[in-house]
């Protein structure tokens, strides 16, 4: 048991090195065939992204009103929506409405709730209660509620109701950052720094930040998939992008009308969806087990 | 001939609080190191010796800072340092480095082993990236660490090698007092040596004063120019480390070195020897702390005990090296100060 522990820890701690870490991922990908495919997907969502105008044959805001609700065909791969735009160049559109969105509540999330962790875990005390006594009442808040409450108050936006996701997810990474932060600081290497004088910022910069992360990530790339979703379902209840910006939940809300009798409208945004949120859990797993030494040893 | 000390410490007390009441206020203390006055001059080397929890450790800690001290002060080269402030403190501080038992711990396992080395200095500032490389390149050799380690990070080395880079890193800010907390006993049998030689051979290359604490009895013999038994907190028996392992005075001592597994003390022995348990450190025993374990327990005894200096008990030892040896013996107790036990 004990040899089986330490072998693994030596094989985390041995990916360090950026050669040896790149080999050590292959290693893992080559006995988690799923986590090359979530990668594969978040590749292909990226691609989109970066690349839209060239992958996309026609411009996403171009009405043919001729060929209005068209099926799906050599020419129009996807269909055509209600005022004849192409379906597939406007969810390759909309994958930039969606996924940075995701992304920017998840960085956004992050960046806060780890200062606020890490401060919270330094300071102690009264001022580490009020924060995580705070952060329970935060999260207690449904998400989409509060963005609702917030679109009421500010107008229903996009950036506004990513700021309402992000905050709602702050928490989790404050108690991630902030349990890391405690368990790091008894550590004996931040100890040994103490003596040398370090001061908590440097001791922060130096030991806890760059120890602590790996978790975070794993957190934050599971949390991606939950919150493509989140952002999805916003644009669907009208509280996210307003027309006509492209994006999958509006594109599922507003193929929602023709549901019965063009199947194509809702599906292809609907599957859009799916296959990135799935992607981004499949990877997330896939990292968590490669740096878990608990689980990585499989 | 008398040198200033380099480490003075006076008196240094610390108690834990042990948050027991609704509103986490302290209930009780843990009297974890009550009044220890210890001196220790350039050059020297001290051993604390003691069983587990008698506060050998935090009587460290509390020395170097990282334990907050209830009362006493620490006097490095004639500065006050828990008095200091800001930077005259960093200053202070970095006149004395402690190596931690385990070199697996001590190290993070993020950076390479130049940063490690020169992590003091790092934290001090003023050095670019190519002269802190220099510098780790110097101490690594020092140490017997080949330049080309210095890129690698910790999880590439043996133990050994690690305690190498600890030792390397301790003595990157030229200081003049080591703290050594159990050196050698996270190590391999075979490897402890090789760690000794080297704390030996800075010594006399630097000059450096070592604070250590073992519970390697023929370890502190051999490497300690003095030795202070601890029990409970309190320095029960000071004195050369030869003489008094050789000949202890206190009881406690003698109950100790009989806890060691040797020839002359076979296992089966070992058990008669040990009476009782360590007393709770939360409620501190009246008199002297030894007493209810004490075979040699007699009037007297309810009295609290000092530290008192004695002489030359008839017979037992030659005076050796006159500067190492001509430092006093001492012992907390008031029957072996007259020699009757």
């Amino acid at each position: 048991m004990m040899s089986v522990a330490s072998s693994t820890t030596q094989s985390v701690a041995a990916a360090a090195g950026w050669k040896s870490r790149l080999h050590f991922f292959w290693y893992l990908t080559r006995r988690s065939p799923l986590t090359l495919v979530g990668a594969v997907i978040i590749l292909m969502v990226i691609v989109m992204i970066v690349a839209a105008p060239l992958i996309a044959p026609y411009n996403p805001d171009k009405l043919m009103l001729s060929a209005r609700l068209q099926p799906p065909s050599a020419l129009h791969w996807f269909g055509t929506d209600e005022v004849g735009r192409d379906l597939f160049s406007r969810i390759i559109y909309g994958s930039r409405a969606s996924c940075v969105a995701a992304f920017m509540i998840v960085l956004i999330s992050v960046s806060i709730g780890v200062v606020i962790g890490c401060m919270s875990a330094i300071l102690g005390g009264r001022i580490d209660t009020a924060i995580m006594r705070l952060m329970d009442v935060i999260m207690a808040l449904p998400a989409l509620v509060l963005a609702m409450a917030l679109a009421a108050a500010l107008g229903p936006s996009l950036v506004n109701s990513m700021l309402a996701v992000a905050m709602v997810r702050i928490p989790a990474y404050v108690r991630l950052a902030r349990g890391q932060t405690l368990s790091l600081r008894e550590r004996v290497f931040v100890k040994a720094a103490r003596t040398f004088g370090a001061s908590p910022l440097y001791i922060l910069r130096w030991h806890v930040l760059p120890n602590a992360m790996s978790p975070i990530i794993v957190q934050a790339t599971l949390d991606l998939g939950g919150i493509v979703l989140i952002a999805a379902a916003l644009s669907f209840i009208g509280l996210g992008a307003q027309p006509p910006t492209s994006e999958w939940g509006a594109l599922v809300s507003t193929g929602r009308n023709y549901i019965l009798d063009q199947w194509w409208y809702c599906t292809f945004p609907g599957l859009a969806i799916l296959i990135t949120a799935m992607g981004c859990n499949l990877l997330g797993d896939g990292i968590r087990d490669m740096l878990d030494p608990r689980l990585g040893g499989r | 001939m008398t040198t200033a000390p380099l480490l003075n410490v006076e008196d240094l007390t610390v108690n834990f609080p042990i948050p027991g009441g609704w509103f986490g206020r302290a209930t009780s203390h843990v009297h974890a190191v009550n009044k220890v006055d210890l001196t220790i001059r350039p050059g020297e080397s001290l051993g604390i010796v003691g069983e587990s929890g008698c506060g050998k450790s935090t009587l460290v800690q509390a020395i170097i800072g990282l334990v907050e001290r209830s009362s006493g002060k620490v006097v490095i080269d004639g500065q006050d340092f828990h008095e200091a402030r800001g930077r005259r403190k960093r200053e202070i501080r970095q006149q004395m480095q402690i190596v931690f038992q385990d070199p697996q711990s001590s190290l993070d396992p993020r950076l390479p082993v130049w940063r490690l080395i020169t992590e003091p200095l790092h934290v001090r500032g003023g050095m670019s990236k190519a002269a802190l490389r220099a510098r780790a390149a110097e101490l690594a050799a020092s140490v017997g660490l080949r330049p080309e380690h210095l890129d690698r990070r910790p999880y590439e080395f043996s133990g050994g090698q690690r305690q190498r880079i600890a030792v390397a890193r301790a003595i990157s800010t030229d200081p003049d007092l080591l703290i050594l907390d159990e050196p050698t006993s996270a190590l391999d049998v075979s490897v402890q040596a090789q760690i000794i030689n080297l704390l030996l051979k800075l010594q006399r290359e630097l000059g450096l004063a070592y604070l250590m604490i073992s519970h390697d009895v023929s370890l502190v013999r051999h490497f300690c120019d003095r030795v202070a038994v601890m029990y409970l907190g309190q320095i029960v028996e000071a004195g050369p480390a030869v003489q008094v392992l050789d000949s202890p005075a206190h009881p406690y001592t003698r109950t100790l070195l009989a806890t060691v597994p040797s020839l002359k003390h076979p296992l089966p022995e070992l058990a008669a020897t040990r009476v009782g348990e360590l007393p709770n450190n939360r409620i501190l025993p009246t008199g002297c702390y030894y007493r209810d374990r004490c075979s040699f327990a007699a009037a007297g005894c309810d009295r609290l005990q000092p530290l008192v200096e004695f002489g030359d008990r008839a017979g037992t030892v030659s005076m050796s090296p006159p500067d190492k040896a001509a430092w006093p013996r001492s012992v907390r107790c008031h029957r072996a100060q007259a020699g009757d036990i």
